[in-house]
């Protein structure tokens, strides 16, 4: 199908607008951290029009999952967002579980609570740190990155990998965790405040930094709504709610937390809600190792939706036909002829698969809803009446991760 | 409103065979003809709380058992101040992939039809830039379609290289 040429950039060139100018910002830019363009018209050094251009990172991932099945295609929403790549598979296994409807044991429920808390301030110190150092606030940032270094040895102690551990299986987890893994959780929920401190020193009366936060990207709570925006970006302009409080999922229900909110909806609003969220996290997780129930971490082997354990397959011959079963492609799992919705609060938002079942072990249809993708498309608003060095601050403050943006 | 009060106050509205309901797990779902699909949103946002659009998409259900329709199209609809969910499906069929955008009253709608668009090529009546969003424009496939192979048609082997004097 031929293409037309963009009306809304055309609209702007016309005789009377002579002094507007155009800046192409990316796809290579260090402030875009990945790849995304933007087409920026100027009116001097102030924004009159943002066009985003996406699509550098796009690799289809969205049709492998149509070739993957329900395990091997957690390997891939791994690197969708890669900065907090566990709750890409929580929420994966979330929205399969739910299609099949498994019950998870209460023991991988908390290891998930604790892996996806854990996931959600490797997100979050990475976009307030990489915000700061935008605005050239250095220090902060390798603080941030300090922790987040903690924080991918506990992911290897728990799964081997440290980057894209692809931990979450239908049914469990690939492995249970052992003793260094609780040791270091442990660790890391005593020394976390006093860099979480540390940065809030830094940064939060930082009259540079604060400056170059408050009143840039101001998010209407209505905008925030019609736009479709979720977590810490509609928190931050006053939308009270929350996917682990409002629909739970694993073993929120049994954590007191609080639910973080703002009222400003300017980017510093954006960075405190989610400083304060870091805090909130680090308090499930400390409730949560401490609780960690025992007994076995993948659901019943009857089921026969996990793998049977290893040495049962080498001894009996029933383990040995159920393991051949899961693994051969026109066996597998049988789930219901049906679709559903699942969704998980991930660090950045409402992150949900749509998942449509056709009875085979592999989804007919595996939709994301990347919440980088649904916030990317609100910055064209909030940047408008800017000026170019607002560009970054804004950017910093939605996080947005190309490779969930591109899929 | 809770699923059945809701889907009496359409059926008041709409008369009782516009749509028809189905439920599974702890999703809810009303299907309707894609012709009414404009007044059935203005009616589902503005008249029972359904404020926010939270996810659009659509698949291709060309090799589904059963199917009697080529494109499905889902519209998650979120109350933000219950937290109530409905989903509402219609279905397209070739050669008339045109729907109503509803651009008009999520702003929200805006990227997710233009990847509804790029991915399966349905049509948004009156969507103010329909563009290809994620694939590159010279394009001519809509590559989540079941008849486009998994592997591509070469489309990479074709791209026009740029030199460094042409760019």
């Amino acid at each position: 199908m031929p293409l037309e040429q963009a009306s809304t950039l055309a609209a702007l060139e016309n005789a009377d607008q002579e002094f507007l100018w155009t800046l192409n910002f990316g796809p290579q830019h260090p402030a875009t951290h990945t790849t995304l363009r933007l087409i920026l018209t100027l009116d001097g050094e102030t924004i009159v029009k943002a066009v985003p251009d996406i699509g550098f990172l796009h690799s289809g991932f969205e049709k492998l999952g149509e070739d993957l099945d329900f395990n091997q295609y957690v390997t891939i929403v791994d690197r969708m967002n890669y900065i907090s790549p566990v709750a890409n598979e929580i929420a994966w296994h979330h929205a399969v579980e739910k299609l099949m409807g498994i019950e998870l044991t209460p023991r991988c429920n908390y290891l998930r609570t604790i892996l996806g808390e854990m996931a959600r301030i490797s997100d979050h110190l990475l976009c307030t740190g990489a915000a700061a150092l935008d605005l050239g606030a250095f220090t902060a940032f390798l603080y941030a990155f300090h922790q987040r270094e903690v924080l991918y040895d506990i992911f290897e102690a728990a799964s081997g990998q440290r980057f894209h551990p692809s931990y979450t299986r239908v049914g469990g987890l690939a492995f249970d965790v052992n003793d260094d893994f609780v040791r270091k959780v442990r660790d890391f929920v005593k020394d976390f405040p006093k860099t979480h401190g540390d940065m809030c020193r830094l940064l939060n009366r930082n009259r540079i930094f604060v400056e170059r936060m408050q009143g840039i990207g101001v998010l209407s709570k209505e905008m925030a709504i019609n736009l479709s925006c979720t977590g810490p970006i509609a928190r931050a302009s006053g939308v009270v709610r929350d996917i682990r409080k409002d629909e739970p999922y694993l073993a929120y229900p049994d954590f007191d937390f609080n639910v973080v909110c703002a009222e400003e909806g300017d980017c510093y609003a954006r960075y405190l809600v989610r400083m304060e969220e870091m805090l909130e996290s680090l308090n499930i997780i400390h409730h949560a190792i401490e609780n960690l129930p025992s007994g076995p971490v993948n659901v019943d082997g009857d089921s026969k939706a996990v793998f049977p354990e290893q040495m049962s397959v080498y001894r009996s011959i029933e383990s040995m036909i159920h393991h051949f079963e899961l693994v051969m492609p026109n066996q597998q799992w049988t789930p219901p002829v049906d679709e559903v919705y699942g969704c998980i609060e991930s660090p950045n938002g409402e992150l949900g698969f749509y998942v449509v079942s056709d009875g085979t072990g592999v989804a007919y249809r595996a939709r994301t809803r990347p919440p980088s993708f649904i916030h990317f498309a609100v910055f064209p608003y909030l940047i408008v009446g800017h000026q170019i060095g607002d560009v970054v601050a804004v950017l910093g403050s939605l996080n947005i991760i190309a490779a969930e943006l591109d899929r | 409103m809770p699923f059945d009060a809701l889907c009496n106050f359409l059926r008041e509205r709409f008369g009782s065979d516009s749509f028809t309901t189905s439920e599974f797990r702890d999703n809810r779902r009303i299907q309707i003809n894609p012709d009414r699909l404009l007044a059935f949103m203005k009616t589902l946002k503005e008249e029972c709380g359904f404020d926010q659009l939270s996810e659009l998409c659509g698949a291709d259900y060309l090799k589904y058992p059963g199917a009697r329709d080529r494109f499905g199209l889902w519209y998650i609809l979120l109350n933000t101040t219950t937290g109530e969910r409905v989903i509402v499906k219609t279905f397209l069929n070739e050669p008339d992939l045109t729907i109503a955008s509803v651009f008009s009253l999520w702003k929200g709608a805006d990227w997710m039809e233009r990847e509804v668009y790029d991915m399966y090529g349905v049509i948004f009546d009156e969507h103010p830039d329909l563009r290809r969003i994620l694939m590159p424009e010279e394009f001519v496939s809509f590559p989540l379609r079941k008849d486009y192979p998994l592997r591509g048609r070469g489309e990479r082997h074709n791209f026009p290289v740029i030199t460094r004097a042409e760019s």
